[in-house]
């Protein structure tokens, strides 16, 4: 598989980061200590590079009603300035990624698929454009994004915005974006910024050409410094994802699984009146009540002991095989073991005590609510 | 700072004891095993009196991101286990050769072990 780099990566290797592959990409894991990283996040801030992701831009006439008929969302509502979660779906229903789209305009969104699915999306949506008057131009691979996120996020991103446009930043609302300046270097250039992130803390995302990537990560390190901003890794970042009950695709996701199992229900729209694909499986998975009252479905554990448990791992009840966790971890945050799994309904219901097989010991944990973590606004 | 102490012996899973064959010896994990686990969270650690055999799981070492058996690196018997890193297993990343130390244990015989200098090459460093 082909290593890629993002145009940080040297910034990287300057903070010594430990590396690991993901999607293809060699990305930070941890700087220096994860723990430390995830709480920078939740108490100050952290900076992440998420140069992997990928950027789709799709324009022309048709870019809504394409969108519509491309993913399982109902794109086509969506405000100007605003962003929509959704779900690309395969004929059957299954997930082929999770994605976020903003709209730009009218006739212009950029859709942001995960590294690992980036090309796929891509060639996906050029092929489903077939018949709309729509141009679809993946833009992924001389994009950077940069995200800071936590508490102190919007402070520190304030010192880099001249004071006119201030307010473009403390009135973007969550899943919003705005093109503002940043200055960089003593020069003003404008980005598109939006409020959003993988956290479960404020913070924002900013999309900058390659070439600049650079100067700006550094910018933000340096502002930041003085509000307790360090660079965080992708260890961080699951751990910080996982607390707040967010989805990783590939584990919680998967073309084998669907919308409704995943406690996805709300982000398809079978309402909307056009066609789009998966929505006759998807309308009938719904109809069968797979996820609902058959089958597996997503919850939260909660361990009651101190060991964790992991992907794949078994959940039982009373010995039998009930389900598999697809995440868990320690919960840095909350100082118990978290976990998310798939178990059959009968036993998904909050409060329900099961057992997570724990490589050969069966040990308790909990059906609970998601997210783990909320923070408090 | 050489993540390799020099005055120690190493097994290949990671785990050191002392050099010099005193018993019953301290047996902890290497800081290169505890960069790699990433921040260490849980320790498992073989109970006092229990017999641990050269080269079979001992125990287990937990961090954020992942768990690893701890394998003993000697055939004896635990004399003592080191009751302040269950409580702060934090201390196996700040200090793995000093307060991170694990459990001692008397040594009926040694399992196949590296001199540091063996280790450090094993593990792409020097001393």
């Amino acid at each position: 598989m082909t290593e890629n780099h993002t145009a940080l990566y040297g910034e990287h290797e300057k903070a010594g980061a430990s590396f690991t592959d993901f999607g293809g990409w060699q990305m930070p894991l941890k700087y220096s200590s994860e723990l430390a990283e995830h709480h920078a996040v939740r108490n100050a801030a952290g900076l992440f590079d998420l140069s992997h992701m990928g950027e789709v831009w799709v324009s022309g006439p048709d870019a809504a009603a394409f969108l519509d008929y491309a993913l399982a969302g109902k794109l086509s509502a969506v405000a100007v300035g605003k962003a929509k979660y959704s779900l690309i779906c395969n004929a059957d229903g299954g997930i082929i990624d999770d994605l976020i789209s903003y709209r730009r305009s009218d006739e212009k969104y950029l859709v942001v698929p995960n590294a690992g699915n980036a090309a796929k999306v891509a060639g996906l949506l050029a092929e489903r454009a077939s018949g709309f008057d729509v141009a679809v131009e993946d833009v992924s691979s001389e994009t950077s994004l940069i995200a800071v996120q936590g508490p102190h996020a919007e402070a520190i991103l304030l010192t880099l915005v001249p004071a006119d446009q201030h307010s473009r930043v403390t009135e973007l609302k969550y899943y919003a974006a705005v093109e503002v300046g940043i200055t960089v270097k003593g020069t003003v250039q404008e980005l598109l910024l939006a409020r959003t992130g993988y956290t479960g803390e404020d913070g924002f995302e900013i999309y900058v050409p390659n070439a600049g990537a650079a100067a700006l990560w550094q910018a933000l390190l340096e502002s930041g410094q003085a509000h307790g901003l360090i660079p965080a890794g992708l260890a961080a970042r699951d751990s910080l994802r996982l607390e707040a009950g967010m989805p990783l695709y590939g584990n919680e996701l998967s073309l084998d699984g669907h919308a409704y199992a995943a406690g996805l229900g709300p982000v398809v729209s079978l309402a909307k009146e056009s066609d789009f694909i998966g929505k006759a499986a998807l309308a009938a998975i719904k109809a069968a009540g797979d996820g609902a009252t058959t089958g597996r479905r997503l919850v939260g554990l909660k361990g009651l002991g101190r060991r964790s448990a992991r992907g794949h791992y078994p959940v039982l009840k009373d010995g039998a095989v009930i389900g598999e966790v697809t995440s868990g971890q320690p919960s840095p945050t909350l100082g118990y073991p978290v976990a998310m799994a798939y178990v059959d309904v009968a036993h998904a219901e909050v409060g329900t005590l099961l057992d997570v097989d724990l490589r050969g010991k069966a040990e308790p944990f909990e059906v609970v609510a998601l997210p783990f973590y909320k923070r408090q606004k | 700072m050489s993540k390799v102490a020099p005055d120690l012996k190493y097994s290949a899973e990671h785990e050191w004891i002392a050099a010099d064959g005193t018993s019953p010896t301290t047996v902890g994990v290497s800081a290169v095993a505890a960069d790699a686990l990433g921040d260490i969270v849980y320790v498992d650690l073989p109970e006092v009196g229990s017999a641990v055999t050269a080269g079979e799981p001992c125990g287990e070492i937990e961090s954020t991101k992942s768990v690893s058996d701890l394998y003993a690196p000697v055939t004896g018997k635990v004399t003592e286990v080191n009751t302040a890193v269950v409580d702060d297993p934090a201390l196996v990343n700040s200090d793995p050769y000093g307060a991170g130390w694990l459990f001692k244990v008397t040594v009926e015989s040694e399992g196949p072990l590296l001199t540091a200098a063996e280790y450090a090459a094993a593990n792409g460093g020097g001393l």
